[in-house]
């Protein structure tokens, strides 16, 4: 096979479809996305296995998971919080165990790049009982995800691959290997996957059995290394991912290495734990994320008679992503040097709306139209309209979570607010505004949901939307909003006083009513006249 | 053999084309590289930058740290100075003089070359003019590769292939226009430089 050069992502994306795939699923999310943008354009229109972007993660998992009963290879992809969404499948499908190798990617965003947390799914992987691992490098990425079909087969649970930003949107050379063939038709044993009191019970303890040989897979893999400095017994090092790499990075003009355990699995590899604690009197922890390996090791009343040094004790930072230079600090060596501005102000360039996008046009009418209300809020959600939480715009108070807009808005105009308005864009409305909307128009809340409809998932690059143009109406009209109170405007500046007025009947209205803004984001607009040219 | 370049400029300016041509160029020489780039919301017009590592050896961190920058190539000038923390003392900035203003507080221009200046060893082009020259505004990204490029441990030529494995999907008039931007930006480049720094 030819060396390829790939993303984090895509070599993963490269290692399933190598592992035998036969069905992969996600939504999208930074900084995952990309597994399922090289499993599209691998697929040959779903010639050589099924790719797909589901309308959220829950689902996502959902249909990875039905491929798994059938006895195939499935993987879903998503990034850190999407897990949450997913996190119901994902829990119970550790129970319910894995027929066909089911493989979940979680891509954490340390720093929060593209996020609003940055929570760690090795606690979910922890959580769930099952098998994790977490590559450091491309090889490694495409490597471990190979392997991660075959431990989900071998052990019948689902394996969770960890992956970080800076190795998801990392690009380098991959060596693939020879792909397999996907497996055959299987189905799984009805009772094992139906999970009524009576066969959970059962199905959890074989689950909780396993965990012993999950910890002695963890300490046979060959992913995880340990090397023990005979003449140094002060200070060593366990390290995993990219963190990992960062050690490397400022021991590589140094003679020699401290010991060191490299950790790419989880559970932790014990034996070779106590290893490197029992070689050395220092132990230093080196994680990207949170303190995951170091709570472990400490666990409540530390380690006689050793030092744990990591992010609780202050020598690593507890918040945003590690880098070569936090790492040299950690490690006590010298800063290099470095150039400084001199009183040079640089001045910031957040991300903004692109010229001519439909939000900011929506936003323009909003703001108008909510002047004459200075007791109004409006709740938001995920997407490139979340930028309308800054300047010039000013126009959102909230974005918690996909969603989250509607709920909000109702909870927030029953508490008193009015307007009450929520801020949503088409593709996470399908993703969670559907239910929240249902509720809100049974109860006829006196709220207004103004949903951005610009055809297209467009903060992560343009992946397609499950609820546009006349269908989104429909299903608008069918979750039981009154026809009269589901109002489609076009955000153009040549609109801007209609739209206002649109607005400000709505809210006058007192009950729920739902403002569609509908045009297309500009630049896919610009994308399909390139490729009409082109 | 290393070298360690930060790509940096304002995004949708086209930064991930000229890591596409040099990740490519490094690989056709047989060399090691790492690129680290930004996806997702900071493409919107926000800064971006990408850390784009080359080595006839094993590279570890994605990261470039911080003072071991052998280049900082930037498509705007000062953008090319938001990472100047990661430039060693020894380091050259290859950058264009022409402003992107999408902020209401875009510093002082003269106040912003006279910090590029700061660096010994700098290639200013004005990569708008250039590009425009050579037939499209948005070829201002192969303007900047070509200044950097007789500073780059790559071969010109594998450059030049790269450029055309990028643009030939979308015709031949656009493959013409980025070579033209590349040839004119190495030759800018090579007119700018002091003479001290020539041989
Ligand atoms: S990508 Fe589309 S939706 Fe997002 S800011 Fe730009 S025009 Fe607006």
């Amino acid at each position: 096979m030819k060396d390829e050069i790939l993303l984090g992502d895509e070599a993963v994306a490269l290692g399933a479809i190598h592992a035998g795939l036969s069905g992969a699923y996600s939504y999208p999310g930074t900084p995952a996305s990309e597994i399922m943008e090289f499993l599209i354009r691998r697929s040959d229109g779903g010639k050589n296995f099924i790719a797909s972007w589901s309308v959220n993660e829950k689902v996502a998992y959902e249909e990875a998971l039905g491929v798994s009963f059938a006895g195939k290879r499935a993987m879903v992809s998503m990034k850190h919080v999407g897990l949450n969404v997913a996190a119901d499948p994902f829990m119970n499908s550790a129970i319910t165990g894995a027929n066909g190798g089911l493989v979940v990617v979680v891509a954490d965003d340390p720093s929060m790049h593209s996020s609003q947390n940055e929570q760690d799914s090795r606690f979910y992987a922890q959580f769930a009982q099952v098998f994790c691992f977490e590559p450091s490098n491309h090889q490694e990425a495409y490597d471990m995800t190979r392997e991660a079909f075959d431990v989900s087969e071998e052990l019948g649970i689902p394996v969770m691959v960890r992956l970080v930003t800076r190795l998801s949107h990392s690009r380098s050379r991959v060596q693939p290997g020879p792909p397999r063939k996907q497996n055959t038709l299987q189905y799984g044993i009805g009772k094992d996957w139906t999970l009524l009191p009576v066969n959970a019970r059962r199905r959890f303890k074989i689950l909780t059995e396993k965990q012993k040989e999950l910890v002695g897979l963890a300490d046979k893999s060959g992913f995880n290394s340990l090397e023990l400095n005979k003449k140094n017994t002060s200070l060593g090092i366990i390290a995993s991912g990219v963190a990992f790499n960062y050690v490397l990075e400022n021991y590589k003009d140094q003679p020699e290495l401290p010991s060191m355990l490299k950790i790419s699995t989880y559970p932790l590899p014990e034996t070779l734990v106590a290893g490197l604690v029992r070689h050395v009197e220092r132990v230093l922890v080196v994680e990207e994320g949170y303190p995951f390996i170091e709570k472990n090791l400490r666990g409540i009343l530390g380690l006689p008679g050793k030092t744990v040094l990591g992010k609780l004790d202050g020598h690593l930072p507890l918040t945003g992503e590690l880098s070569p230079e936090i790492v040299r600090q950690a490690l006590g060596m010298k800063p290099r040097e470095k150039l400084q501005l001199d009183d040079f102000k640089l001045a910031g360039r957040p991300p903004q709306l692109c010229a001519g996008c439909p939000h900011a046009d929506a936003y323009k009418a909003l703001n108008k139209a909510l002047e004459a209300y200075p007791q109004s809020n409006v709740f938001s959600d995920i997407g490139c309209y979340t930028l309308g939480a800054l300047p010039p715009y000013n126009a959102i108070n909230s974005c918690v979570c996909m969603g989250a807009s509607i709920g909000m808005a109702k909870g927030g105009a029953e508490a008193g607010v009015y307007p009450s308005v929520a801020v949503i864009g088409d593709s996470t409305f399908a993703h969670s505004g559907l239910t929240p909307l249902l509720s809100a128009a049974e109860a006829n809340t006196n709220m207004t949901v103004v949903i951005l409809d610009n055809s297209i998932v467009a903060m992560t690059g343009g992946q397609p939307t499950f609820a546009s143009g006349e269908g989104l109406v429909r299903m608008v009209g069918g979750l039981g909003v009154k026809r009269d109170h589901i109002r489609v405007i076009e955000p153009l500046p040549k609109n801007l006083e209609k739209n206002i007025q649109a607005f400000k009947e709505e809210f006058e209205y007192r009950g729920l009513s739902v403002v569609i803004a509908s045009r297309e984001c500009v630049q896919e607009v610009r994308k399909k006249k390139r490729s009409e040219i082109g | 053999m290393k070298q360690d370049i930060i790509l940096a400029g304002v995004g949708g300016q086209g930064i991930l084309s000229i890591a596409f041509v040099i990740d490519n160029a490094a690989l056709r020489e047989g060399l090691t590289f790492k690129q680290a780039e930004v996806h997702g919301m900071a493409q919107r017009g926000g800064a971006v930058q990408s850390h784009l590592r080359l080595s006839n050896d094993k590279i570890f961190s994605d990261l470039i740290p911080r003072g071991e920058a052998d280049m900082i190539l930037s498509v705007e000038p000062m953008e090319s100075l938001r990472y100047f923390d990661y430039l060693s003392p020894e380091g050259i900035v290859v950058t264009s003089s022409s402003p992107f203003v999408n902020i209401p507080d875009y510093p002082d221009m003269d106040k912003v070359l006279s910090q590029i200046k700061t660096v010994k060893k700098r290639v200013i082009v004005d990569s708008q003019k250039i590009a425009q020259e050579a037939g499209s505004a948005r070829a201002q990204n192969m303007v900047m590769l070509g200044a950097a490029s007789a500073h780059l441990i790559l071969k010109k030529e594998n450059l030049l292939e790269y450029i055309r494995v990028l643009f030939a999907p979308r015709g031949e008039k656009l493959v013409e226009i980025n070579l033209k931007a590349f040839e004119l930006g190495r030759k800018a480049a090579a007119d700018k430089l002091r003479p001290s720094d020539k041989g």
